[in-house]
């Protein structure tokens, strides 16, 4: 599984915010890309997977298998966003997730609990805090497998002990043979990881 | 598919869905149309497939600016859009019309019988009435969805859709009045215009959520 970014180029309302920007994570690689607000971080992220055309370049997956033709197919996109319905409860968010985007992983009460938020899934997700909502958004990585996380600020908003977590899931993710691409201000933990540097007007 | 459609009805039933609202705001206008035209008993029966038509499609209407946006807020559209290589994102669009069609607008439907009485109709025009709305209304959802994909990343795009929406569903009415009248006015047919009706549906079926899914594919920012 190797997850392959060639030339690309990046647009935000006709203007270029990057171009010519490469890279090749085998897989239980991770890419973390950093910069300044402005940078294009966000808009590289859904260029990967697809959300936002390329003004120039590719994006592919090769040894995806029959599951995992194609990046789009291939890939968890964690946006700044949630994702979750707050007049649903949590579990049912994350059923439907699960449901939807098929592959199966782990069922919903044992993500919640490997996020710290056991016993809480019958709450509806408008209740939960900030913290606990982006727990509950980084469960939904959980339910349903995917080899290539997109991860767009994946801590925003959580504690400490919450972050060396999810560092620890990133960790577990990479050595099941996973790809990790992560846009973030802060360290994310992760040992060994590639870095992209973005700047602004380049 | 099946779950998609589960949470989508769970959410118009659940607070703040609006699924009611439709329904409320189909009895204020048939309420009001008798204070208007005065209780010419008669008038009414001849105009009452008409009304409820209209204030129908104008109850469709109201709620459609949230099929896509809601989602797009929150973010799910994100992911509808990125799970399209599983589920072609034109089937996730249709799934979606025929959930927010059986939350949102079959309400209507079963309301409309009871407010024919208002009108002073036959049974047998309410009952046209009812049943052309029954295969009638899926195609104004169906167009409607195309223009709440259109509108989608715009933050007041309600009244826009509406207009956007309205000259489109206008084959619609007219084919739909026309049957209802076909059964109670002798000389005019009913299964012809009815069957037209239908077709327009099952066309509309197809076309709406490609076009939304097309839209929706070239909106995402």
């Amino acid at each position: 599984m190797r997850l392959i970014a060639e030339n690309l180029g990046g647009e935000r309302g006709g203007e270029t915010v990057f171009s010519n920007i490469g890279f090749a994570l085998e897989k239980g690689e991770a890419l973390i890309v950093t910069g300044p607000n402005g940078a294009g971080k966000s808009t590289l992220l859904r260029i990967v997977a697809g959300l936002l055309p390329a003004a120039g370049g590719k994006v592919l997956v090769e040894g995806g298998g029959e599951a995992f033709p194609t990046v789009a197919s291939a890939s968890h996109y964690l946006g700044h966003l949630n994702a979750m319905k707050t007049a649903l409860s949590v579990e049912e968010n994350l059923g439907f997730w699960c449901a939807f985007q098929g592959e199966p992983g782990l069922d919903v009460e044992e993500a919640l609990e490997t996020v710290a938020l056991g016993g809480l899934g019958h709450l509806p997700f408008g209740y939960l805090s900030t913290g606990q909502r982006r727990r509950a958004s980084i469960a939904k990585l959980l339910v349903s497998r995917r080899p290539v996380w997109l991860l767009d600020e994946p801590t925003a908003g959580l504690d400490k002990a919450s972050e060396e977590r999810f560092a620890g899931l990133m960790r577990g993710h990479l050595d099941d043979g996973g790809i990790v691409v992560a846009a973030t201000h802060l360290p994310l933990g992760l040992e060994g990881a590639k870095e992209l540097q973005m700047r602004v007007g380049h | 598919m099946w779950s998609l459609f589960l949470r989508d009805m769970r959410l118009s039933i659940r607070a703040g869905g609006g699924a009611l609202i439709g329904v409320i705001f189909f009895l204020a206008v048939i309420v009001t149309i008798p204070f208007g035209v005065g209780p010419d008993l008669n008038l009414l029966a001849r105009i009452g497939p008409a009304i409820l038509w209209i204030a129908a499609l104008l109850a469709c209407l109201l709620g459609l600016d949230r099929l896509f946006q809601a989602d797009r807020e929150d973010g799910s559209l994100d992911l509808l859009v990125l799970n399209g290589d599983r589920h072609m994102l034109a089937l996730t669009v249709l799934t979606k019309c025929l959930a927010h069609w059986t939350g949102s607008v079959l309400p209507l439907v079963v309301a409309a019988p009871l407010l024919g009485l208002f009108m002073n109709m036959a049974p047998l025009g309410i009952g046209a009435t009812a049943l052309t709305l029954l295969v009638g209304t899926p195609a104004i959802t169906f167009i409607g969805a195309a223009g709440a994909a259109v509108a989608v990343a715009l933050p007041r795009g309600g009244l826009l859709i509406s207009v956007l929406v309205l000259p489109l569903t206008i084959p619609v009415l007219i084919f739909g009045v026309s049957a209802s009248y076909g059964a109670v006015a002798d000389p005019a047919p009913f299964l012809q215009p009815f069957l037209i009706l239908a077709a327009l549906t099952l066309f509309l079926a197809v076309l709406g959520p490609l076009a939304a899914a097309l839209a929706l594919r070239h909106g995402t920012d």
